[in-house]
């Protein structure tokens, strides 16, 4: 995509929507696959991968921290996400900005001198690539386990867990109405913008583009408004009173039941040996 | 802004995650009972609309663009309870369905962004709007300071849960095991970025959006316009102008109290009773009775539990003393005025805002 040089912000905010699409889309038809994940019960998958997040949280030592890495690598592999969308989606981006946050505790941890930069006298310490290396591999495998649970459960079906999991029945059904309506207001942002910029002759100043970027904004808030408004006169018609009621469909199959203790051994195993 | 997994301790993310929920329940019920049936639609489709927001690239004063959370444009619309459940929810969303930022770490981000947030930016934007018409250029400017000063609060929040990681967790050999960074280096760190480019992003979306709607919609702006705001005059908001004329004058000269030399009386502490010229003014101040050679071991013991972030009035982080004392002056004005706020709200007139 060319980018002019003064009006660039129109055509980055057109390709963040178009990813934020474009990611969902994914999501969506990488968790209707026929992967291992894919064809599991989704709190087995929630409670599962949770706890192995929190299992890398509590890791103190790096070698630890790499097998549950791996080990998400592999549950990854196994359900058919594409490492590549793996690598493009968390693994550059995390390693770029929390390697750019934990690059200079190298020098600011205090500790053991293990080698100095040449000219600079600055000395990177043990201390210092040993929290760098926890920081960037935690980041990592969390990131990645979130990943798979995006790539592997159908948005609806996480709702639906965390409803088994008590969390009160109005947060997931705002949650559930939310997660439906980002798509539409996204795809009526990027219609916004496209349009403005189909209808656009010559660079914005400054202060143009600041007026462009807040009346977009202000006019998507007063289309979430109106469509909020025009939601509830049809649930009203549809007879709704206040009450939220969702369908509990989800049922354990023994393969669930193995699954669950699978992921329940693997994050006691990882947080027992990682201490 | 969105703190991801790994950079807190599990035990910090269960502490804001408790810390986040009475707020939670309390909105739920406050707004629940204001909206009713309208509750999950509108709640749903302002979500929706954060999210949404946080994608947008903001054109920012030197050429640079940013990202707003929209925390101020929120409060100001919905009101602080609806908007912390609103943007709550968006981060959840962004976490759970989108990988982005941290599953963990949703009640930290929540706490920080959402509950802190949407409070701050409520308050500054009811205490600078005062009751000034619905179309005034000042109220405009309150939303846009609101979303600034909101920003920055959580920035600084999520600093402070950043700096005291290495003093609680570290490994066997004295590595930190999650964020690395003191609070002397998060500090300045974080606020540099939201102070510059992520503060006046969010400025820009606050301020721009609110001139937007009192020019095309502005019955939004109603619920949270206070009493009377729509038919006050403008001289019914210059009441509060010397007031705050008054404190910002006293913010300025606050660097004054550097040319009073020593410490005040009993205000001491435990190294300066090892220190020789500490001890010769001490004892001077107290009628030449010499001080103890050691600090008071309950002293001693208790000055170990807290240092405060702006210990005698001179962050660390900041080389120039006069302007050490305007920023401890600016940031402990502010609490006090958040402080009388929130105890003004908890005894005294309901809002109409939800």
């Amino acid at each position: 995509m060319r980018r002019r040089r003064r009006g660039g912000f129109v055509e980055r905010t057109i390709e963040g929507l178009y990813q934020a699409a474009q990611r969902a889309l994914d999501a969506e038809n990488s968790a209707s696959g026929g992967g291992l994940l894919q064809g599991l019960d989704a709190r087995v998958k929630v409670a599962g991968l949770l706890a192995l997040i929190v299992a890398a949280s509590l890791e103190t030592r790096l070698w630890a921290m790499a097998a549950v890495f791996a080990l998400a690598v592999a549950l990854a592999a196994v359900s058919r996400v594409p490492i590549r969308l793996l690598a493009a989606r968390v693994w550059i981006p995390a390693l770029v900005f929390t390697g750019a946050i934990a690059a200079p505790a190298l020098f600011l941890t205090p500790g053991v001198a293990r080698y100095r930069v040449p000219g600079l006298h600055w000395a990177v310490t043990a201390q210092g690539l040993t929290t760098a290396g926890y920081l960037v591999l935690r980041v990592e495998t969390a990131a990645t386990l979130a990943l798979v649970l995006v790539f592997t459960t159908p948005w609806a079906r996480v709702l639906k867990a965390l409803r088994a999991f008590r969390v009160p029945v109005v947060f997931v059904a705002i949650l559930g109405m939310a997660v439906r309506y980002i798509l539409l207001l996204v795809e009526t942002a990027h219609e916004m913008f496209e349009s403005r910029k189909s209808r656009g002759v010559g660079a914005l100043d400054a202060a143009g583009r600041r007026h462009l970027a807040a009346a977009s904004a202000g006019v998507l808030l007063s289309r979430s408004f109106q469509l909020s408004g025009d939601i509830y006169l049809a649930m009203q018609a549809r007879g709704f009173r206040g009450d939220v009621c969702l369908m509990d469909d989800l049922a354990m199959k023994p393969r669930d039941w193995l699954a669950l203790a699978g992921f329940a051994a693997l994050a006691a195993a990882a947080v027992w040996v990682g201490r | 802004m969105h703190i991801p997994d790994g950079y807190l301790s599990p035990a910090t993310c269960a502490v804001l995650y408790g810390g986040a929920t009475p707020f939670w329940y309390v909105a739920l019920r406050r707004v629940r009972k204001a909206l009713h049936t309208r509750l999950v639609p509108l709640v749903s489709l302002f979500a929706a609309f954060s999210f949404v927001i946080m994608m947008f690239n903001l054109p920012l004063p030197g050429g640079t663009t940013g990202h707003a959370v929209g925390i101020g444009l929120a409060a100001v619309v919905l009101g602080p309870w609806a908007a912390m459940l609103a943007v709550s929810i968006a981060i959840a969303i962004q976490a759970l369905f989108f990988g982005d930022g941290g599953i963990t770490a949703i009640g930290a981000n929540c706490f920080n962004m959402a509950i802190a947030g949407a409070l701050v930016a409520y308050a500054v934007y009811r205490i600078l709007a005062g009751r000034a018409a619905i179309g005034s250029a000042r109220r405009a400017m309150a939303a846009g300071l609101a979303g600034y000063v909101a920003i920055n609060v959580s920035a600084l929040l999520a600093a402070i849960e950043f700096g005291i990681q290495p003093l609680l967790y570290r490994d066997a050999a004295g590595a930190p095991l999650y964020c690395p960074y003191p609070l002397s280096v998060a500090i300045p760190a974080m606020m540099l970025g939201h102070l510059t480019i992520a503060g006046f992003a969010e400025l820009t979306v606050s301020a721009g959006v609110v001139a937007f709607l009192q020019r095309s919609d502005p019955s939004l702006l109603k619920a949270t316009a206070g009493r009377g705001a729509a038919l006050a005059e403008p001289a019914a908001a210059r009441s509060l102008r010397p007031l705050w004329a008054g404190l910002g004058a006293l913010l300025v000269l606050t660097p004054l109290g550097i040319l009073a030399s020593g410490s005040a009386w009993g205000e001491w502490m435990a190294r300066d009773f090892a220190d020789p010229a500490a001890r010769h003014e001490i004892a001077a101040a107290s009628l030449s009775h010499a001080a103890p050679l050691h600090a008071p071991e309950g002293l001693a013991r208790w000055s170990q539990i807290w240092t405060a972030p702006f210990a005698r009035y001179a962050p660390p982080y900041i080389r120039s003393a006069a302007f050490g004392y305007l920023l401890s002056a600016m940031f402990g004005a502010g609490l006090v005025l958040l402080v009388a706020l929130a105890v003004g709200r908890l005894v005294g007139r309901k809002e109409p805002a939800v």
